[in-house]
């Protein structure tokens, strides 16, 4: 292996890359775009449930529990309807989730102390926010219980819930620090994922096979320019995870940038492997990276959904996506502030998993016309 | 006109369906996907892994432990035997609930004087956190509920809630999910092919042969584009036909409304995939933009995060998403048995969106080629 044949491989692929600004500039605008998104558009917080309100009843009494559930902040009331068959109407075209029926006699039940019913429908196609909604419809006719006159009812189990890590519940606090395994998984897979295969598919590997650089080299080459973007992206989310939107990083930011180092070494190689294996076609090569590298970051890392949710055989599957690894890693040095020591398991396995990749590539680079 | 595009056709098909990778490609990756996104996409949460603290060690308290072990949310795998213990557990994510039952539980009950439960969440999977607290809280209330009715007296719920719900009574995610997933997946699909295909032609330079034949460019745009709308279609039947009988889902609107949405549908993304080959040079750029274009338009679709959660200007943003309407649309069809009459807003969207992008794109083709 030549140093000097290393660098001009890097060179020439630095140069065809800086050529496509679009790619590139593609490859840092999706974390970009993605961390914005994820900080700014979405929630897991359910509010604002659109509700629709049949109340019967008419009363002060009545009215005080609607305005007790608009209130809470969960639900606001779309409408005021008069009858079964508008329930249908809006549930049906969207403009409602939650319907109250307060009965007539409402106001006379809750005064003379005897069990008030009110009927609740959900749409449940939703089944997460009917879950959630009904949660707090229980939740609100309690309050409601305590406010009346003359309750003196205290609750006989008090529930005190706490959460650790992330107490406010911000999903933001959980998603940043998971996004840049997925930032990763773009990275490798749509841009390191076409190099060889793209050389292969337009003839210009006839050019590099007709001259003295070996296979390694044409792999470390080729490693060198596309492990810097990884790397520069990871960086890039990192910072703006921590000064923009203010994620804790509670734990050693020097020990999160290492093991991203190694993450992202494994990861670009696994880009080279698959272009090796493509034979040629950027069709095939785009697709073996979707399926094999950037769904399983994204589905099966745990970045979004929990790992023990899934059936037993997926279960499995997930310890061999190096993402997974991270995913934990990277959490847990953001948000809980954990060291080496606790883990070393995560750290060896990516640092195996870079080695056996990087290997396989230089193994299965043929350089030869067939 | 019509000789001469149905020749293209037939040489699109021969030369997409003359590799066998090919069908791999087109038929298996949807299916694969299917299952990747069918079994991971869940908000339902199960088997939480729990960590009891019963610092009472009663009959009441452990008649608590094994409802929240019976309700099937919480799976206890630890009974440690202080805080720090529980700590513990929480630092290396071997639960990510612990329940502390603190002393006198029992004595405080049978005095009517409230009785403490602590539940603690690992808070970084926000959205699986909230859910655990909500179903200890409703476990921990029932089980209140139920220790206090014998006596009249205390009275805790005045108001009793009868919930119903409709569409999707066993409130089973899948149900809601699935057909999300089918239509994400459609998407991915057909944009990624139909941009691919138009830019290959072009950095193969096969695209300047066609250009020199007598074809016009109407005809070559309608060419390339048909058979991504079969496939696309074989697609949709494909999957829809597995996510059915594999995952156990019903349909219980009309297949023909089905085929009415999923054809302008269909139209609407395959004028994005055209309009993104006119602007792009090679499959690297391809396959980007693609991405690019794809992951916020999942995530900003009502996918898996509802819109009416987001800020306002996202709202407004989802308007421009196919997807979007589309949702409504098959998630209409699959758990409302929704029909034309509901679903006409959505479908003449689609249409537009559809025929505003194909028309902007037909001319950016002819210039293209000009």
């Amino acid at each position: 292996m030549k140093l000097l044949r290393v660098k001009a491989i890097a060179k020439k692929e630095l140069i065809q890359i800086l050529r496509d600004p679009l790619s590139l500039a593609i490859a840092f605008l999706m974390p970009l775009m993605q961390l914005f998104i994820y900080g700014y558009a979405i929630t897991f917080d359910v509010n604002n449930i659109s509700t629709v309100v049949y109340d019967r009843d008419k009363s002060s009494m009545s009215r005080e529990l609607i305005s007790e559930f608009q209130a809470s902040g969960y639900f606001t009331i779309a409408a005021y309807i008069e009858g079964y068959k508008d329930i249908d109407t809006y549930f049906e075209t969207n403009r409602a989730k939650v319907a109250l029926i307060i009965p007539e006699h409402f106001s006379k039940d809750v005064k003379t102390g005897r069990p008030a019913q009110v009927g609740v429908i959900l749409d449940g196609s939703d089944s997460n926010t009917a879950t959630i909604a009904e949660g707090y419809i229980n939740a609100v006719g309690l309050l409601f219980a305590h406010r009346l006159p003359g309750a003196k009812v205290l609750p006989v189990i008090d529930v005190r819930g706490r959460v650790w890590y992330n107490p406010e519940l911000k999903s933001r606090n959980f998603i940043i620090p998971g996004l840049i395994v997925v930032i990763m998984a773009v990275i490798v897979a749509l841009l390191t994922s076409l190099t060889v295969a793209r050389e292969w598919e337009r003839g210009t590997m006839e050019q590099l096979i007709s001259t003295p650089v070996k296979p390694v080299e044409i792999v470390i080459g080729k490693l060198i320019p596309y492990f810097s973007i990884g790397f520069a992206d990871i960086l890039m989310a990192i910072g703006i995870g921590v000064f923009w939107f203010g994620v804790p990083l509670k734990g050693s930011p020097f020990l999160l940038i290492a093991l991203a180092a190694i993450f992202t070494f494994g990861g670009v190689s696994f880009g080279i492997l698959i272009s090796i294996n493509a034979r040629g076609s950027q069709a095939v090569a785009s697709q073996m990276a979707l399926l094999s590298t950037f769904l399983p970051a994204f589905l099966l890392s745990g970045f979004m959904f929990a790992i023990s949710n899934m059936p037993g055989p997926l279960q499995w599957l997930t310890y061999i996506i190096p993402a997974r690894y991270f995913v934990t890693i990277s959490k847990g040095i953001f948000l809980k502030g954990s060291t080496l020591e606790m883990l070393a398991w995560e750290a060896t396995l990516l640092t195996l998993f870079g080695a056996a990749v990087f290997i396989a590539a230089v193994k299965r680079f043929r350089k030869r016309i067939e | 006109m019509f000789g001469r595009i149905k020749h293209m056709v037939i040489k699109e098909f021969i030369q997409t369906f003359r590799e066998r990778r090919n069908w791999v490609l087109l038929f298996g990756t949807p299916l694969i996907q299917l299952f990747m996104f069918g079994y991971v996409v869940t908000t339902d949460v199960n088997n939480i892994s729990t960590a009891l603290y019963d610092r009472d060690k009663t009959p009441e308290s452990r008649e608590l432990a094994r409802r929240l072990q019976s309700s099937g949310y919480f799976t206890i795998t630890d009974y440690p035997q202080s805080p720090d213990e529980i700590r513990d557990l929480l630092d290396r994510g071997k639960v990510l609930c612990a329940i502390q039952i603190n002393e006198r539980f029992a004595s405080h009950i049978a005095a009517r004087r409230p009785a403490e439960v602590q539940v603690l969440v690992d808070g970084t999977d926000s959205n699986t956190a909230m859910i655990a607290m909500n179903y200890a809280a409703k476990i921990i209330n029932q089980y209140a509920a139920d220790l206090v009715s014998p006596s009249p007296k205390a009275q805790l719920v005045p108001i009793d809630f009868r919930t119903r719900v409709w569409y999707n009574p066993d409130l089973k995610s899948r149900n809601y999910n699935v057909p999300g997933v089918i239509a994400s997946i459609i998407m991915l699909m057909c944009l990624m092919l139909t941009s691919m295909a138009v830019v290959r032609e072009r950095e193969m330079g096969t695209m300047e042969q066609l250009m020199v034949s007598p074809i016009r460019p109407i005809e070559l745009m309608l060419g390339k584009t048909i058979p991504f709308a079969i496939i696309s279609f074989g697609d949709m039947i494909l999957v829809t036909t597995v996510g059915v009988f594999w995952f156990d889902i019903t349909i219980r609107g009309a297949l023909i409304f089905l085929f009415m949405g999923t054809s302008v549908y269909l139209l609407s993304v395959l004028g994005l995939g055209l309009f993104l080959s006119t602007i792009l040079k090679t499959q690297q750029q391809a396959l980007m933009a693609t991405m690019f274009f794809n992951m916020p338009a999942m995530l900003l679709s009502g996918f898996m995060f509802p819109i009416e959660n987001m800020p306002e200007a996202f709202q407004y943003l989802t308007y421009l998403n196919p997807l979007r309407y589309f949702l409504i649309i098959i998630r209409g069809i699959f758990l409302k048995g929704s029909g034309f009459d509901v679903l006409w807003p959505q479908m003449a969207a689609l249409l537009v969106l559809g025929v505003i992008i194909i028309t902007l794109s037909s001319l950016r083709f002819r210039k293209r080629l000009a």
